[in-house]
């Protein structure tokens, strides 16, 4: 998967969980959770989409590889092989 | 329910004996473990942080700021004692005087507790605010408790505040404690030059400290009221049932903006003289499992989502950590499940301790102490100077159910040091709490024969999500400000990790269809003015909602069926749903 299909897909799920952000206006390089908005429930709704859709099993002692949008598309390029 | 018992062999704690505390407590006895001020004067910040440097311990940490980068910052009481008298004498040069209110919107920084025990020493009412709360419940809040000054962020100011500036009256400053914005002040210059000398505010044991919002079924949210003698209760309820000795290292996990963090993760903490761990980060399992371990956490007191969350992720998510120091574990929030109270103690050796309370009650009322055998999936007995009971309300008559496993409302007798003194400027829905002598707590439970208080549920449609207890109302009046909303109704449904979460069923007006698209507008709509703890995390389209013939909607009634339940008494049910 390239960066951009990665992106995309993050993208289409965080347009479920917080459809009031643009996608553009997140900030990759800040913390994703305060850039949308989202509290932790919302967090495991996300990570749980990305894992089923990339047979990914992105375990929670990896959370903290995910802090911003560039980490978590960085973590999800390494991981989905 | 269990018949499973967790055996304490040891006892050795503040409470060696749950029965004989009880049987010589007085809260006289507990008012005396304090200093007080000259003349009955009592202030909250003084128990908390002036006597403790007073009595020669100026040098311990108080406070240590793990920060989202894993920076940290240490506080002693000394800190503590020269940052809040500085507070309070930018309050003073800002025109704020005793009993004026200082609202807080702040994430968990340093700054927010140095303003919470500053804004107490300065006489001010404090009052913490969620921030991920949205726009409008900061407003209803701001507004009903007449807000004359607010520390916040940048960010946050111009993200939640600076749209609704304009109605809140009363508000006169902002500070912002990184650089300012336009209609702020910038806090950073204003601290760095007040003094560090301040004569805490001569305030009387009934004088108003802390102001609490919480949800209501109908209306608005409620202004809880509390006094500087709440601070009695802290101090006592902390060293009780959280079982907090001077010295010991303590992490409460809660927020401040919700009534544990400020009164466990504020007060109790600082009267006891613990040093307190605060986290600026969100949860995180590692992060977490790393704290426990590095920072040789003694006292834990978290809530039944983090533990899921937890169990969930495996025992393997400690790896080689250990935590020897790790004393005491308790949780609160919603009632602990009974699997998650096993898992503690299959994993820590030592099981979490389910205690219960409301933002009304100020401090823990019924709790698992540290010497007395758990029942797992129970909430414990009353603290040692706390009478509840279970009991029947008829009309005006109010009968104690004494049978074992009877169930009814949970009651308590009024009178201990951290009960509300009212709602703010609601009179008749405070008064209409208390029946027959009891203090009537909204929630049902039963009681065993071993007089263990068991949870059953609310009596009310309120919904507890994530430990936070969520008015359907308010997000029903945030949904139906969307031009395409007829009707809408809220409820909690089930949820295995939060406890419950936010539902929402909308019918739509004519000449609007059910689309996905109108489903995510209306959803980026009420996160936007509510804020994500609020906010449903689920929308469902109707045509009609089910009503009585009064045109109420039967919430209850939409909640059975999602849940394959008994519908139970529709008798005055007029319109069905479709």
């Amino acid at each position: 998967m390239t960066d951009q299909d990665i992106r995309a897909l993050v993208a289409q799920h965080l347009g479920r969980i917080a459809p009031e952000i643009p996608f553009d206006s997140i900030d990759p390089s800040e913390d994703l959770r305060e850039e949308c908005d989202i509290d932790s429930m919302d967090f495991l709704t996300l990570v749980t989409a990305l894992g089923k859709d990339l047979s990914l099993p992105m375990p929670e002692a990896d959370y903290d590889q995910m802090r911003t949008l560039d980490d978590l598309v960085d973590y999800l390029r390494r991981n989905a092989a | 329910m269990t018949d499973q018992r967790i055996f304490k062999a040891t006892p050795t704690a503040n409470m060696p004996s749950y029965e004989a505390a009880r049987e010589s407590f007085s809260w006289q006895d507990a008012q005396d473990r304090l200093d007080g001020l000259p003349d009955g004067h009592l202030n909250i910040a003084h128990e908390a942080i002036d006597r403790h440097v007073v009595a020669g311990h100026g040098e311990q940490t108080a406070l240590r700021w793990i920060a989202k980068s894993g920076a940290r910052i240490d506080m002693s009481y000394q800190d503590l004692q020269h940052l809040t008298n500085k507070f309070a004498n930018v309050l003073r040069s800002h025109g704020l005087q005793q009993g004026d209110k200082v609202y807080a919107l702040l994430g968990r920084v340093p700054e927010l507790y140095i303003a919470a025990l500053g804004s107490l020493k300065a006489g001010c009412v404090f009052c913490p605010l969620f921030s991920a709360f949205g726009p409008e419940p900061i407003a209803a809040r701001m507004t009903i408790g007449g807000a004359n000054a607010l520390i916040t962020s940048t960010r946050l100011y111009k993200r939640k505040v600076a749209a609704i500036r304009d109605s809140l009256e009363a508000l006169e400053t902002v500070f912002t404690i990184d650089g300012a914005v336009p209609d702020t002040v910038d806090l950073a210059p204003l601290m760095k030059d007040a003094a560090t000398t301040f004569e805490t505010a001569q305030t009387g044991p009934e004088d108003t400290a802390l102001l609490h919002f919480t949800s209501g079924t109908t209306g608005k949210p409620k202004g809880v009221v509390h006094v500087h003698q709440a601070v009695v209760a802290h101090d006592t309820t902390g060293r009780l049932a959280l079982d907090l000795r001077p010295g010991d290292v303590y992490w409460c996990t809660a927020d401040p903006g919700w009534v544990t963090g400020t009164s466990y993760g504020i007060i109790a903490p600082l009267t006891n003289r613990t040093t307190m761990i605060v986290d600026e980060a969100e949860f995180d399992v590692a992060r977490w499992y790393d704290i426990l371990q590095s920072e040789k956490v003694n006292v834990w007191y978290t809530a039944p989502t983090a533990i899921r969350m937890l169990m969930k992720a495996g025992a393997d998510a400690i790896g080689d950590r250990v935590f020897p120091q790790l004393r005491f574990m308790a949780s609160v929030g919603e009632p602990l499940n009974p699997e998650a109270v096993i898992w503690g103690n299959e994993t820590f050796g030592k099981p979490f301790h389910d205690n219960w309370w409301q933002t009304e009650t100020g401090g823990i009322m019924i709790a698992n102490y540290a010497t007395m055998d758990v029942k797992p999936g129970s909430m414990g007995k009353p603290l040692p100077g706390i009478t509840a009971g279970i009991v029947d309300v008829k009309g005006d008559t109010v009968t104690e159910l004494t049978a074992p496993m009877a169930m009814g409302e949970l009651a308590l007798r009024p009178g201990w040091p951290s009960m509300m003194r009212g709602y703010l400027h609601e009179p008749a829905r405070y008064d209409k709490c208390f029946k027959g002598g009891w203090y009537l707590t909204g929630d049902l439970a039963m009681r065993d024969a071993d007089g263990y208080f068991w949870f059953v549920g609310r009596a009310d449609d309120l919904i507890k999500s994530s430990g936070h207890l969520i008015g359907p109302f308010e997000v029903e009046s945030a949904l139906m400000e969307h031009d395409a909303v007829a009707e809408v109704a809220v409820i909690g449904l089930p949820d295995e990790t939060a406890g419950q979460i936010v539902k929402a069923y909308v019918a739509l007006k004519p000449g609007h269809d059910p689309t996905e698209d109108l489903r995510l507008d209306l959803m980026g709509h009420a996160r936007k003015r509510l804020g994500p703890a609020v906010a449903p995390k689920d929308i469902a389209f109707r045509q009609n909602l089910p009503k009585t013939r009064s045109g109420k909607i039967m919430r209850r009634l939409l909640k059975a069926r999602e849940m394959g339940l008994p519908e139970g008494d529709i008798s005055t049910l007029e319109s069905d749903e479709k």
